[in-house]
């Protein structure tokens, strides 16, 4: 039988959620900021378009890097409660 | 000089290179020293295969025609990686403890194993992937055209359909090689993966190289390119916001549901910490692969006479400004994206129809005989062969349907859109338990026929299967039926439209039909393996050649058939095999053998999906079917295990606490017994010492003490003697090895007898005893002797304790049925209700009358000769006095004479 989670969990637990939430948020965000393009439409030049773009690219590639290190060591020593309710 | 020949040699030295690394990958890999060949940096470049001839060239056109929307091929993949914590790491986590094969496999396995679905994603993979193919094709083909046409020198114009020919079955070749080398699609394409992933780098090095060239050699940097590109006919170029998000779904989707990114993405992925350093690292790439398109696409626009192919700028650019090495670097990056790409979707579509189709029609075939023969192997390696050369002659012929004149985004766009229509049934599935077989079958089919009408037939152009006519008017004239048009909404793009109707139609039919049907046991089972694979992908376990497989086997018979049985079975065929102990080789005749048994059990689909999994087939192992099965089923019978452990501990425990009392009272008894019996035998003890130490201290004593003091040594002794007499005859009684002596009597003989054996004793009052003769005719069965000394006890008591100031005693007899009651009733106070449970334990005198004269055991001997007649003594209480009633047998009791 599995033992019911705990509603609250220690501080390394909540990082580590915490931590998962961003990388879940993170596309989101990317789409978010993909999509505001279409708002600002004939404004600007295009290289402002361009370097906006490829400037958003790469913060999404670095924010990945980053969530990444974390998230590579939680898949080698995973915690078995994966409850996303618990905070 | 770049010459046809040196391009053509160029070309063939890299094949070779390919081929070299691809083998010596294998070696490597089949010496078991993975290292590198199974590093993350490996799996990213590997999932460059996305980057295809498309890219390559395709992209710079694209830019050229549509300015920064070209990008949105490229953020929808990066969005998925990016955010791979939802689906990738899913998608890889189910791959790998449910052995996918492919996204086919994924989708059929998924939905209870369906073939029908497994049928539908394959059809539908390879129509939508035909047009990637032929794009490839394409590619190459132009790219050596461009070193033919630009050459008014002269050597010989090749013609374009022998090089796609030629291409084509140079790819085959390889892909057969290298790509059908294992059966187990899971025992992964270590050479092809090393090969594709070498091509990766020369790809991007290469289109890096074209891109720093046109910033820093045709123009003067980044800023003065940003300034040319304002300048440039791309500057016009309006987004589209439709289009824009279109697109990236489209790409997002297509990342997903490609059979080649699938392929890499999930089934050759052995790690998943690999993808979390491909969630920053593919991005990453494509990103680099995109950098410099807007530039290349503006130097050509700019540069080049209008007119020419915008598709390939890439190495036209290099070209016009003499950069031989350069276009040749160039070439070689385009033939590998090319390559790369055809090698991996043709193994990945080869996997789907031969595990799919063929094995599903071969088995079917195989049924009517009973013998399945040891040629699985070989059908499923034919098979996968004979499909990688179709699916590359229909890439050809699409080629040369379509006319090869499409812009190379345009076929790539209908790819997507085709394999998109997967996408419900694969989220669906993996993030819904609702979603069922028949959801997903209509989804699919209707997704696809939208898909076919709106975009893929009209692709071919007015003149093949759509005529003018029906584009502009519809079929049969109904007009809101036009494939550009649906339901009379006009005005929208193509591409847009197309996406935009095949994907809600889809979802429309999936959510529909998955709420209205009801999914077998094996789809439900399957929806929780695989919705819940972070709860059961600890359990996954890889299949391993030898004693382990056949191990696995036992353990999944086991489960299936029962211990006994499967033990029985596996111990027959490792005797028959000439092998001791329970695991045999697992050749066919044994597997066929176990495959027979366990469809008894389980059904043929379960059996056949096991069987599929040592083929290298299809699906699911029935050992992970059971597992979810089994956990639910261990789990309650733990449970009511546990219950009846628990019930069963409740009853000792209380057994326990009884049998602790009983021990305590009867510990108690002892102690009171001991302390009893040894003031009992030291009481005529003291007083024999005291006198006869008198007797001998004393030299004269006259004669009258003498007699005094030895009478009394004399009396106490017999009191003493007449102790240990009673004790020994209640220890007697106590432990059954007392021998009575059955007899017929008359019970007046006996009450006579034993009054006169009580009128002898000193008494201070005379007791009267009043006896009724008649009422004592009465012949019994019994040990008369022992009676008799029961009667004395009840008399004598009587004699001594009676208090009264005549005592008198009535003795009553009266028959009941078969036994006969004796009444001894006494005109004295009686015994307090109190003590008159007490009054039959041994020692137990309410009164320390000297006169007693016993030790208070002859109720307690009483009780227990009564006991052994059969009968029962009892005080009875409200008579007056003092009365006991002596109830006995009139014959002998049955059960008596047994002991």
């Amino acid at each position: 039988m599995r033992s019911p989670h705990p509603l609250f969990v220690a501080r390394h637990g909540y990082r580590r959620r915490r931590i998962i939430d961003a990388a879940r948020v993170l596309p989101l965000l990317g789409a978010f900021l993909l999509f505001l393009p279409l708002l600002w439409v004939g404004e600007g030049g295009t290289h402002i378009g361009v370097v906006y773009l490829f400037a958003i690219w790469a913060g999404l590639i670095v924010a990945a890097f980053f969530l990444s290190l974390y998230l590579r060591h939680e898949l080698a020593n995973p915690d078995p409660p994966q409850d996303e309710e618990a905070g | 000089m770049l010459t046809f020949n040196l391009l053509v040699f160029v070309c063939v030295l890299y094949v070779a290179l390919l081929f070299l690394v691809a083998f010596a990958a294998e070696k490597r890999a089949e010496q078991g020293r993975l290292g590198w060949l199974r590093s993350p940096t490996v799996y990213t470049l590997s999932l460059s295969i996305y980057c295809t001839a498309w890219t390559f060239y395709g992209a710079v056109g694209y830019a050229a025609r549509s300015g920064l929307e070209f990008v949105t091929i490229y953020l929808g993949p990066t969005l998925v990686m990016v955010g791979w914590w939802w689906v990738v790491r899913k998608l890889v986590r189910i791959g790998r403890t449910q052995r996918i094969t492919s996204i086919a496999d994924l989708i059929s396995s998924r939905y209870g194993k369906s073939n029908l679905l497994g049928v539908i994603v394959t059809v539908m993979a390879v129509i939508g992937s035909t047009p990637y193919i032929a794009l490839q094709l394409q590619s190459v083909t132009l790219s050596f055209a461009v070193f033919a046409s630009d050459r008014p020198e002269g050597w010989a114009v090749p013609d374009l359909n022998s090089t796609a020919v030629w291409v084509a079955a140079g790819l085959a070749l390889f892909t057969i090689l290298f790509g059908t080398r294992n059966l187990d699609a899971n025992e992964r394409h270590h050479g092809v993966v090393t090969a594709i992933a070498l091509e990766a780098v020369v790809k991007l090095v290469a289109l890096l190289a074209v891109g720093i060239f046109v910033v820093w050699g045709v123009a003067a940097g980044p800023s003065d390119m940003l300034s040319r590109i304002e300048a440039s006919p791309i500057a016009d170029w309006q987004l589209n916001g439709g289009r824009w998000a279109t697109l990236i779904f489209l790409s997002a989707a297509a990342f997903l549901c490609l059979p080649r990114m699938f392929q890499v993405l999930v089934v050759e992925n052995s790690d998943e910490r690999h993808v979390a350093t491909a969630s920053w690292a593919f991005p990453l790439y494509v990103f680099l692969m995109s950098l410099f398109v807007m530039p290349i696409a503006v130097a050509g626009l700019s540069e080049l006479p209008a007119g020419t192919n915008p598709d390939l700028f890439v190495l036209t650019v290099p070209l016009l400004f003499d950069q031989e090495g350069l276009a040749m670097l160039s070439f070689l990056g385009g033939f590998s994206s090319a390559t790369s790409m055809v090698i991996v979707a043709a193994i990945a579509l080869s996997t789907m129809v031969s595990n799919h189709i063929v094995m599903p029609i071969w088995l079917s075939a195989r049924r009517g005989g009973a013998s399945m023969s040891g040629d699985v192997r070989n059908v499923v390696l034919r098979s996968r062969r004979v499909s990688i050369g179709a699916v590359l002659a229909l890439g050809y012929f699409y080629y040369r349907f379509s006319g090869g004149g499409e812009a190379l985004a345009a076929i790539g766009l209908i790819s997507f859109t085709g394999v998109a229509q997967i996408l419900p049934a694969l989220l669906g599935g993996i993030f819904w338990r609702g979603a069922s077989r028949v959801g997903a079958a209509l989804g699919l089919v209707i997704g696809f026929a939208v898909w076919g009408y709106t975009m893929f037939l009209p692709s071919f152009g007015e003149s093949y299967v759509m005529s003018a006519g029906l584009l502009s008017e519809g079929p049969w004239g109904f007009g809101w039926l036009r494939p550009r048009a649906l339901f009379g909404i006009e005005g929208i793009d193509p591409l847009v439209h197309a996406v935009f109707w095949s994907m809600s139609l889809n979802v429309i039919a999936f959510v529909l039909g998955s709420l209205a049907s009801f999914p077998g046991p094996l789809e439900r089972l399957q929806s929780a393996q695989f919705v819940n694979v972070d709860d059961h992908s600890a359990s996954a376990r890889g299949w391993s050649g030898g004693a382990a497989e056949a191990e696995d086997l036992l353990v999944m018979a086991q489960r299936i058939i029962g211990a006994e049985e499967a033990q029985a079975l596996f111990q027959t065929e490792a005797r028959a095999q000439g092998k001791y102990g329970y695991l045999p080789d697992t050749t066919p005749d044994f597997i066929r053998t176990l495959e027979r048994e366990l469809s008894g059990s389980v059904g043929a689909a379960t059996a056949h999906a096991m069987m599929g999994q040592i083929v290298g087939g299809a699906s699911v192992s029935v050992q992970d079917l059971m597992a979810v099965a089994d956990e639910t089923a261990q789990m309650l019978e733990y449970s009511s295990q546990l219950e009846a452990k628990s019930a069963e501990l409740t009853r000792t425990a209380r057994q326990l606490r009884e049998a602790n009392e009983k021990l305590t009272e009867l510990s108690v008894q002892k102690d009171a017994f001991l302390s009893q019996i040894s003031h009992e035998l030291r009481t005529p003890m003291t007083s024999i010492r005291a006198f006869s130490e008198i007797l001998m201290e004393r030299g004269e004593v006259r004669p009258e003490e003498l007699t005094r003091y030895s009478s009394i040594i004399h009396d106490e002794a017999i009191r003493l003697t007449r102790l240990l007499d009673d004790l020994l005859d209640l220890s007697v009684l106590e432990n059954g090895q007392v021998s009575l002596n059955w007899q017929k009597g008359g019970l007046h003989d006996v009450l006579d007898r034993a009054v006169a054996a009580t009128g002898s004793m000193p008494a201070e009052r005379p007791l009267t005893i009043h006896r009724d003769a008649a009422a004592e005719t009465v012949t019994l069965t019994t040990d008369t002797d022992r009676l008799r000394q029961v009667f004395i006890n009840l008399i004598a008591n009587a004699r001594k304790y009676c208090d009264a100031e005549k005592p008198e005693l009535r003795i009553e007899v009266r028959r009941r049925g078969a036994v006969v009651q004796v009444d001894f009733i006494d005109n004295g106070t009686g015994i307090p209700k109190k003590s008159q449970n007490l009054i039959f334990e041994k020692f137990s005198r309410l009164t320390d009358q000297a006169a007693a004269g016993g030790a208070g055991l002859g109720l307690a001997i009483s009780r227990e000769i009564m006991v052994k007649l059969g009968g029962q003594v009892g005080y009875l209480p409200g008579q007056g006095g003092a009365a006991f009633r002596v109830t006995l047998p009139l014959t002998q009791p049955q059960t008596d004479a047994a002991e």
